[in-house]
């Protein structure tokens, strides 16, 4: 008897710390990943410890980072485009020391270099020089640049994480090619996915029905790897031709292989939503005289369009957060997206190319967490919705 | 007895760990393979543990500044930046180059074109030009293909190429290089860039202009070796100066005629 007990306490017990362990690890995970992105607004647009210094008489005193990538560009070429005087911009920055000093002059330890980049800076005009802060001295001017904000991330439509001097976190063309991706693909899985399910909830004999469930069951079991090697080798080639488009890795390339992937969640949801109409409501209405066609569109669909929807939702968020396949298949050009037959970068991509070579704790390595916490928005509020329709279903 | 075996088990555990610290080898992806092969034939002829891992030539130099590596890969030249770094620390540093590696510009084999200059493929890959008729070829749009920005041939792109501009928004960017190469095969209008090793029969690199179009060069294994094709770069190594003592016999392996050699063998091409 209390050996019993004391085992079931044992059994309870390591329920509980699993229980525990499982939600301290999900929380834990959240909370690093809002906590590594949002480091990202005390920072300015600007390489880590960097300033930017410009002669005592520009007038000058603040930059966007998209008019430093433009002076870098060339698409400012003098002051006066950029509300100062008329003198035509030069830029300054460390690899042009070798070049305009000698190692004597610099010292054996580079002892000269704060002195000899000041004098630099008082001698030219239109300079507009970028260095390590420590190498500026104080009584340079220095130019404002904007701290970087959400709204900044949202709205902007560059994606240059690595220019230099100033990288450019305009994420809305990778959020929006995220969601024209997922929709696209929806628009492909969910109706081929509930015809699937009707037809093996409600036509298809014992034999056949099982010989299918294998077949999706088997669709589910492919790595996403696998998916986007086909795509590359099958998929694009085909969309290419059919289309007669410049280039096959495009936004519908990646929906139609992200409708494979979430058509078995899809088939699977919906089948089960739709085998659980009560026999008696399909009784009723085929003794009303509905055929059996009438009775599957009027009574059975209409009884299970709750699960379906939250079936739909669930494949929506399966696509939303799939990684590997988009990536090789998308093209994964960051331009805002127009039509589905050009290429588009989605978040996942964004982050599985980029977080490899990202310095830790940089600017970069903080946008693409944002980029991560963008995401766990999304599937989390997709998978409210779904749970709020599977909740309506079953009261 | 017991004792004795546990001790003498403990003594051997000792001598190998004195002598065995492997050399550490780490940077560029580009140099992975290259120094893989290196390494393989010089433990078969010494008893010396080394290993390389790759990860990109800023993450070797600073592996190698946190005195993590003994030896860094590095397919760019040091930083202003980088060289400031290591002279706060008080490392002295000894950088040699031990091949060197050329970039082609592939097309479509079906694509006309044979040559352009270095401001026409400024133009292309920023995006100013968008058609090939404007670079002297058919009416056709041009599709740029590129390496994701971790890489470091991207940087070298930007840098020699580009004159330090950013690659076309439309650009469609792919992390392998074999990727590039595919594509480029199955898509009319391609135009991508990969190292010289790369090239296959199912593209066609082009020659190349940088005096304004009067001397083309063909990215051919004869033309980097002697320098005149224009768009090559050195493979670096670099230690610091302290543990010259270990790695040295390593290093001077790679210049011989079998280290050179086997840099041939990997499709780079060789000092000397």
């Amino acid at each position: 008897m209390t050996f019993k007990k004391i085992r079931e306490k044992f059994v309870e017990s390591i329920i509980y710390i699993s229980g525990t362990f499982t939600t301290l690890a999900v929380l834990f995970i959240i909370v690093f990943l809002f906590k590594e992105g949002s480091g990202i607004f005390q920072k300015t647009a600007l390489e880590e410890g960097y300033s930017l210094a410009v002669n005592k008489f520009n007038p000058v005193t603040k930059l966007s980072p998209e008019e430093i990538k433009g002076i870098i560009e060339g698409e400012y070429t003098n002051w006066n485009q950029l509300r100062g005087n008329n003198d035509s911009v030069y830029i300054f920055t460390l690899s042009d020391i070798e070049s305009n000093f000698t190692e004597e002059e610099l010292g054996a330890e580079f002892e000269h270099l704060n002195q000899k980049i000041s004098e630099y800076i008082e001698a030219n005009t239109g300079v507009l020089a970028f260095f390590p802060s420590k190498y500026l001295d104080s009584t340079l001017t220095k130019i404002n640049v904007d701290k970087i904000t959400l709204a900044s991330i949202i709205k902007g439509r560059d994606w240059y994480p690595t220019a230099n001097p100033a990288p450019q976190l305009g994420a809305l063309p990778i959020v929006l090619g995220s969601i024209m991706v997922s929709l696209g693909a929806i628009l492909i899985a969910l109706p081929l996915g509930v015809i699937v399910a009707i037809f093996l909830a409600e036509i298809a004999g014992e034999t056949l029905k099982n010989s299918i469930k294998t077949v999706i069951e088997l669709l589910a079991g492919i790595p996403s790897v696998v998916y986007g090697f086909f795509g590359l080798v099958v998929l694009v080639p085909f969309v290419q031709q059919i289309f007669d488009i410049p280039v096959g890795e495009t936004a519908l390339s990646g929906s139609i292989l992200l409708a494979l992937i979430s058509l078995p969640t899809i088939i699977s949801l919906s089948e089960d939503a739709i085998s659980s109409a009560p026999q008696e409501l399909k009784n009723a209405s085929l003794a009303l005289g509905a055929n059996r066609l009438q009775t599957i569109f009027g009574v059975t669909l209409p009884y299970a369009s709750s699960g379906i929807i939250s079936a739909s939702i669930l494949g929506i968020g399966r696509a939303f957060g799939e990684t590997m396949a988009v990536l090789m298949v998308t093209g994964n050009s960051a331009i805002m997206p127009k039509t589905f037959l050009e290429p588009v970068r989605t978040i996942t991509a964004t982050i599985a190319a980029e977080l490899g070579e990202a310095p830790t704790g940089g600017i970069h390595y903080e946008a693409l967490f944002i980029l991560g916490t963008f995401l766990f928005i999304f599937t989390f509020s997709v998978n409210l919705i779904a749970e709020f329709f599977a909740q309506k279903r079953h009261s | 007895m017991k004792k004795q075996i546990l001790l003498y088990s403990f003594a051997l555990l000792a001598f190998f760990s004195a002598v065995a610290q492997p050399i550490k080898i780490k940077g560029s992806d580009t140099m992975l393979p290259l120094m893989q092969l290196e390494i393989e034939a010089y433990m078969k002829r010494n008893p010396v543990q080394l290993n390389v891992t790759g990860g990109g030539s800023g993450v070797g130099i600073t592996s190698l500044l946190e005195g993590s590596v003994d030896i860094a890969m590095s397919s760019r030249e040091l930083k202003m930046a980088e060289k400031l770094k290591f002279e706060e620390k008080g490392l002295k540093l000894s950088v040699l180059a031990i091949a060197n590696d050329a970039l082609s510009v592939i097309v479509n084999p079906q694509n006309p074109i044979k040559q352009l200059t270095r401001e026409q493929m400024e133009d292309i890959f920023t995006g100013k030009i968008t058609n090939w008729k404007d670079v002297g070829g058919d009416d056709m749009k041009i599709v740029v293909y590129t390496r994701e920005s971790s890489s470091g041939t991207y940087e070298f792109m930007k840098d020699h190429v580009m004159s330090k501009k950013e690659f076309t928004k439309t650009a469609i960017s792919s992390s392998a290089t074999a990727a590039i190469v595919y594509a480029t095969s199955q898509t009319k209008g391609a135009i991508g860039y990969v190292g010289i090793a790369y090239v296959e029969p199912i593209v066609k690199a082009i020659s190349v202009s940088y005096d304004g179009g009067q001397k083309y060069i063909a990215p051919t294994f004869n033309n980097a070796f002697n320098k005149t094709y224009p768009i090559t770069r050195p493979l670096f190594i670099l230690y610091p100066l302290e543990k010259e003592k270990t790695v040295k016999p390593f290093i001077d392996f790679l210049f011989t005629v079998y280290g050179q050699k086997l840099v041939t063998h990997k499709g780079y091409i060789p000092l000397k």
